[in-house]
């Protein structure tokens, strides 16, 4: 496989304007003429789908929820990045680069990174245009608040609810676009494969989940921008609905798989309360600016938390990172939160959590400054565990959050199959091994707004497409397989429930391939997860019938590849011989326990092939080029 | 502790649907609702049952996807949350609780507690947005806005247009709906231009499709999980009323 | 035209109908219940203000044009605006609870036919006097002292007023909604406004029957 990223020429700041001056552009009038597949209705999707109708393209979006507004791009919270230097505190573009790519351990195309950068400002725009309400300091202007990784403060935000807030405003351009009657939404409609005739995607099949009609849609080209897999663990902070399905089928038809290990296990969640638990709610990370995490000094220590002297407690992070203490990156909180569970340290029910305590913050500042602070995290908690942080420590756990791994994809968002492109978490191009805070949304916007507008048409320029029809050779014998796949999971009417099975593929991935991973666990768990497979594939029960509204099919559907995936994703962390970003080998660690990079033999992505059949897939790999930046081992002491 | 359900079960629109009764033994007070759903229909699975349709997807309170009536009120008694935010603390041992899906002619019963809510989409694709071309915006601070014009229509814009103010309305009516988002876009400066076009085309959508109207009985407000006032209703009929009542709107014509 | 024909059969545009009318049905209200104070002042000064108001009948008939117009169109607009509720939840719920209801919406559905009942009544029994017991024209004083000696009359007047004010509390107070004026810093006067006149008027109208009854105007 030719892996050419496609990277333009001259300095890194003049590439992408270099790209907009010599790029082919199609005439309105053939624009019309030209139809767009888009799935997926999140900000990279919705963006993509009301930009290219603002073009004259033709698009059809899909999407699975009822409506394009509930993607969960929705359920962001903290804020989105741009180097406006509203704040006059010295940020730039590229040091908004600069920290994007430290953040992500120096695991991610310079390149793509800097255009991120360089577009974000123009998001902020736009979306103020839109309506969006983002929070204003007095004087009428923009607010920002700083995020984790970051001196400077340049998150803009709408209280706790950004990511809906500009999800809503993606959905009210999409509307625009629907009223002019360019772009087609079909909600409740599921991707289920991917049509590729002549080497080129040409379209999608997919499955109404109301009426149960598997159909082809065709097209001159097709958009995945379908979001992360973090549901592979089963409990995580995605939507229940979340899935791999769209980027998997794509895989399976030959689109290149990077870097499929790389996740992000958020280390400020409500811990899990019992084995009925369907998903993990995130709290934002800025409870840790006044948080302490500790949990008690004794394995096994059951007292409640106020019994516990202070001497007996272990402030872990402040006692080994003295300068950063609780405000360590994300994958750092996490690692060591989990740690102290696995040493029996652990508290609350299952002994999976950690204590956040506030007590002193509360004591110091008042509870009225924590209130006016927090007041809607402690009042979330409450509501979800009936306990009152004000009185009692909170409790946390890391929980699966964002995957950073995705299609490849190269500097036009485009996959290794010409003609299909992928958008936002889907694709895996801008955030490494690690992934920073409020940079998913600005990722997400970026690639739909402001990037996919200008290197489709690129393509659609460059390309000689024929004309196809949905009753073309090859979307028929893909509507056959996947009306096979369908009848055969339903066929199968074995003991085991969907959910029961997706429970222990999550189990075993958090514990081998979640927070720190060893090279026997990965090989053990891939033994597992092979059999794990079978099982599926013999004892699964999937109620009901195809021709209706059957969400114990699309669950079991779903779950099927993500077996596929989680396999994929233990292949990949096993050969990568180093710890970087959320990526911890435990194999690979400085003598103080902190993450040992291999810059010698690993700056590069890890790109998959699929292997065709049962075959085992091919490793490729890209081989990442730092010409502006110096890669330097993260410090947090 | 012990719980009776009562439960509509529907199995397609065409169904005349009935409600069944459940009986379960061992329901954890820490569960959310929707989790004691999920073990319901864990069971329901094992016994060759159908499990229960519903719908759901963030499961935070944000994304609006689920909704169905807990003992005749939206989302159930507690103010302010969804029904994926409802836990079980707040039920007694020996309740019985009756579990039914939206019912409202314009939002049909797909299976059991889902129902099809396209009509909020097609009221919001008639004008439920800011015309503006993407990079043609000026810079973002370009014009200031008040904190509290902009909280004002923050107020507004948190509707995850979940569908419990139809439901909860004697009248069934969409009013708390389409004047939130005509309150939201109304109160910034950038929604101005098209305000009274907007208003206009979102009303006559909402009138064609099924919804009663508003007698303010405020039921609306009382469980909307984002606690939006009625007062955006009374934006909408004074942005509607000028609109209407002016003679030819400008934007209506053309579309540019 | 067609603007306001299209507003007109609006659901929104039947509202404002109604709020239209209303506010001249309740001026009217307003008006007779002043005027029919003067029952304190005695029997000549009652009558004597009768005489005033029949005495251009060109003029009141004309009056009695327009407020026959505003109840027929508040009474069309309502019962159309009540049809489209009706049949927008045509499956009824099994337990329906909704919470924090006005109370006096509640009643609007049936205080309306029921004000419309009476005031059939009220105008045969003291307008045209088929209803009176003893109808004299010309005296309004002893029409109005002996019709509500009648315990069951007063009653009734009693009864049908209080629905009245819950009706005039209710309607007024939607009328801001509806119209549309609803500035924040003005909530609780839209709410002021409307107990006091509903309290006004309720207690002015009641107030008489119950003066008749227990003999304070003989
Ligand atoms: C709780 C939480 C908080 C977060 N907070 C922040 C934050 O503060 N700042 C930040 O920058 N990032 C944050 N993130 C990350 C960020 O929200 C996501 O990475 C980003 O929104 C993903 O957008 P997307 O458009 O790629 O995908 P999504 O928004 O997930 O959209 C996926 C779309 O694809 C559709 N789809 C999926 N599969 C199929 C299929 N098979 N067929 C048809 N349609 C399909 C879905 O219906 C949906 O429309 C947060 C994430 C979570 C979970
Ligand atoms: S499931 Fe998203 S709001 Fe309840």
């Amino acid at each position: 496989m030719k892996l050419d990223a496609r990277v333009p020429g001259g300095p890194l700041a003049d590439k992408w304007s270099r790209l907009r001056n010599d790029l082919k552009l199609v005439s309105p009038a053939n624009k019309r003429k030209r139809s767009i597949i888009v799935v997926g209705t999140g900000l990279a999707g919705g963006a993509a789908a009301a930009a290219l109708g603002e073009l004259g393209y033709k698009v059809t979006a899909f999407c699975y929820q009822d409506s394009a507004r509930r993607a969960h791009s929705i359920a962001a919270q903290g804020g989105i990045n741009a180097a406006k230097n509203y704040q006059n505190d010295g940020d730039t573009i590229y040091r908004l680069f600069y920290d994007t790519i430290k953040g992500g351990d120096y695991r991610s195309r310079e390149a793509n990174v800097y255009r991120l950068a360089e577009v974000s400002n123009a998001i902020i725009d736009h979306c103020v245009a839109q309506g969006i309400p983002f929070a204003r300091e007095y004087g009428g202007y923009l607010a920002n608040r700083s995020f984790g990784g970051a001196q400077v403060s340049r998150t803009f935000y709408a209280r706790g609810q950004t990511g809906q807030q500009l999800l809503l405003g993606a959905y009210a351009s999409l509307n625009a676009q629907v009223a002019a009657g360019n772009v087609t939404v079909r909600p409740r409609t599921e991707m289920l494969d991917l049509v590729v005739i002549d080497g080129r995607a040409r379209g999608v099949v997919t499955r109404d989940l109301v009426s149960g009609a598997v159909e082809c849609h065709v097209g001159d080209a097709v958009l995945l921008a379908t979001g992360g897999y973090s549901n592979v663990y089963f409990l995580s902070t995605n939507a229940k609905g979340c899935n791999v399905t769209a980027i998997w089928r794509a895989f399976k038809r030959g689109a290149a798989f990077a870097n499929p290990c790389y996740t992000q296990i958020h280390p400020t969640c409500i811990p899990q309360a019992g084995d009925y638990q369907s998903k993990l709610t995130l709290m934002s990370e800025s409870l840790r600016n006044d948080g302490r995490v500790w949990v008690p000094k004794a394995v096994g220590d059951q007292r409640e938390p106020g019994d516990i002297p202070e001497a007996e407690r272990d402030y872990y992070l402040e006692r080994i990172y003295p300068s950063f203490g609780n405000l360590v990156p994300r994958d750092v909180a996490s690692r060591n939160a989990k740690k102290a569970c696995d040493e029996g340290r652990g508290v609350g029910p299952g002994r999976r959590g950690v204590y956040l305590d506030f007590a002193d913050a509360i004591g110091r500042l008042g509870e009225h400054v924590i209130r006016a602070r927090y007041g809607n995290l402690f009042d979330m908690y409450q509501m979800i565990t009936g306990e009152n942080p004000y009185r009692v420590p909170m409790r946390i756990y890391p929980a699966p959050h964002y995957t950073m791994g995705g299609l490849w994809v190269d500097y036009y968002l485009m996959s290794t199959i010409p003609g299909l492109f992928v958008l936002g978490e889907a694709n895996f191009s801008d955030h490494g091994a690690n992934r920073l805070g409020a940079s998913a949304l600005m990722q997400g916007l970026a690639d739909g707004y402001f990037i996919i507008p200008y290197t489709l048409g690129e393509y659609l320029a460059g390309a000689k497409l024929e004309a196809v029809g949905a009753g073309h050779d090859v979307c028929r014998s893909v509507v056959a397989e996947v009306e096979a796949r369908t009848a055969k999971l339903l066929a199968i009417n074995g003991s085991r429930t969907v959910d029961s099975l997706h429970r222990e593929l999550g189990m075993l991935m958090l514990d081998e391939c979640g927070m720190s991973r060893t090279a026997p666990g990965l090989t053990a768990a891939i033994e597992k997860i092979r059999s794990l497979r079978d099982s599926f594939w013999s004892d699964v029960r999937v109620p009901g019938e195809g021709a209706d509204l059957n969400q114990e099919l699309e669950k079991a559907g779903r779950v099927a590849d993500h077996l596929e995936l989680a396999e994929l994703m233990c292949r990949d962390a096993l050969q990568r011989n180093e710890s970087c970003g959320g990526h911890f080998r435990e194999e690979y660690q400085t003598e103080e326990g902190e993450a040992l990079r291999d810059d010698q033999n690993f700056t590069n992505v890890t790109v998959w092939e699929h292997g065709g059949g049962d075959a085992p897939p091919r490793q490729h790999t890209e081989d990442l080029i730092f010409e502006t930046v110096h890669p330097t081992q993260r410090s947090y002491k | 502790m012990k719980l009776t359900l009562h439960v509509w079960r529907q199995r397609n629109p065409a169904d005349a649907g009935a409600f069944a009764t459940y009986e379960l033994e061992d329901v954890s007070t820490h569960m959310s609702f929707l989790e004691m759903l999920d073990v319901l229909n864990q069971d329901l699975i094992a016994k060759g049952e159908e499990p229960i349709a519903f719908e759901h997807d963030c499961r935070e309170g944000i994304c609006g996807s689920c909704g169905f009536m807990v003992n005749g009120v939206a989302h159930g008694e507690q103010p302010g949350v969804t029904v994926c935010q409802l836990h079980m603390r707040h039920f007694k041992d020996g309740d019985e609780v009756t579990i039914e899906p939206w019912r409202a002619k314009a939002f049909p019963i797909i299976k059991d507690l889902v129902v099809d809510r396209s009509a909020f989409d097609r009221i919001m694709h008639a004008g439920g947005f800011i015309t503006v071309r993407t990079g043609s915006a000026p810079d973002a601070n370009a014009i200031p806005i008040t904190t509290e014009n902009v909280e004002h229509a923050m107020d507004f814009a948190e509707c995850i247009g979940c569908g419990a103010c139809v439901a909860s309305c004697p009248n069934g009516a969409a009013m708390l709906f389409v004047g939130a988002k005509i309150a939201h876009l109304g109160l910034l400066p950038q929604g101005q231009p098209e305000r009274a076009a907007r208003a206009l085309r979102m009303v006559e959508a909402m009138e064609r499709e099924a919804f009663g109207a508003c007698s303010n009985f405020r039921a609306c407000e009382a469980v909307c999980p984002k606690e939006i006032s009625i007062s955006g209703i009374a934006r909408m009929n004074k942005d509607f009323r000028r609109v209407a009542l002016a003679g030819p709107a400008p934007a209506r014509g053309k579309r540019r | 035209m067609s603007h306001s024909a299209g507003f007109l059969g609006s659901t929104l545009g039947k509202k404002v109908l109604m709020a239209v009318t209303g506010i001249i049905l309740f001026g009217f209200v307003l008006g007779h219940m002043l005027g029919n104070q003067q029952i304190y002042l005695g029997a000549e000064r009652l009558n004597h203000y009768a005489e005033l108001l029949q005495a251009n009948q060109a003029l009141l008939w004309a009056v009695r044009s327009v407020l026959l117009f505003c109840v027929a169109v508040h009474i069309v607009a309502a019962v159309q605006v009540w049809l489209r509720s009706r049949a927008a939840r045509p499956v009824r719920y099994r337990v329906f609870r909704p919470p924090a209801v006005d109370y006096a919406a509640r009643t609007m559905v049936w205080s309306g036919p029921i004000i419309a009942l009476f005031i059939i009544f009220h105008l045969l029994d003291l307008t045209v006097g088929s209803a009176h017991p003893n109808y004299i024209r010309g005296d309004v004083y002893h029409n109005v002292i002996a019709s509500f000696s009648q315990p069951v009359v007063a009653l009734v007047y009693v009864a049908a007023n209080l629905l009245l004010a819950f009706h005039l509390y209710h309607g007024l107070w939607s009328l801001f909604q509806t119209i549309g004026w609803d500035h924040p810093r003005f909530g609780f006067v839209r709410r002021a406004v409307a107990v006091l006149f509903a309290v006004l008027i309720g207690a002015g109208n009641i107030a008489i029957p119950l003066a008749v009854l227990t003999g304070v105007v003989r």
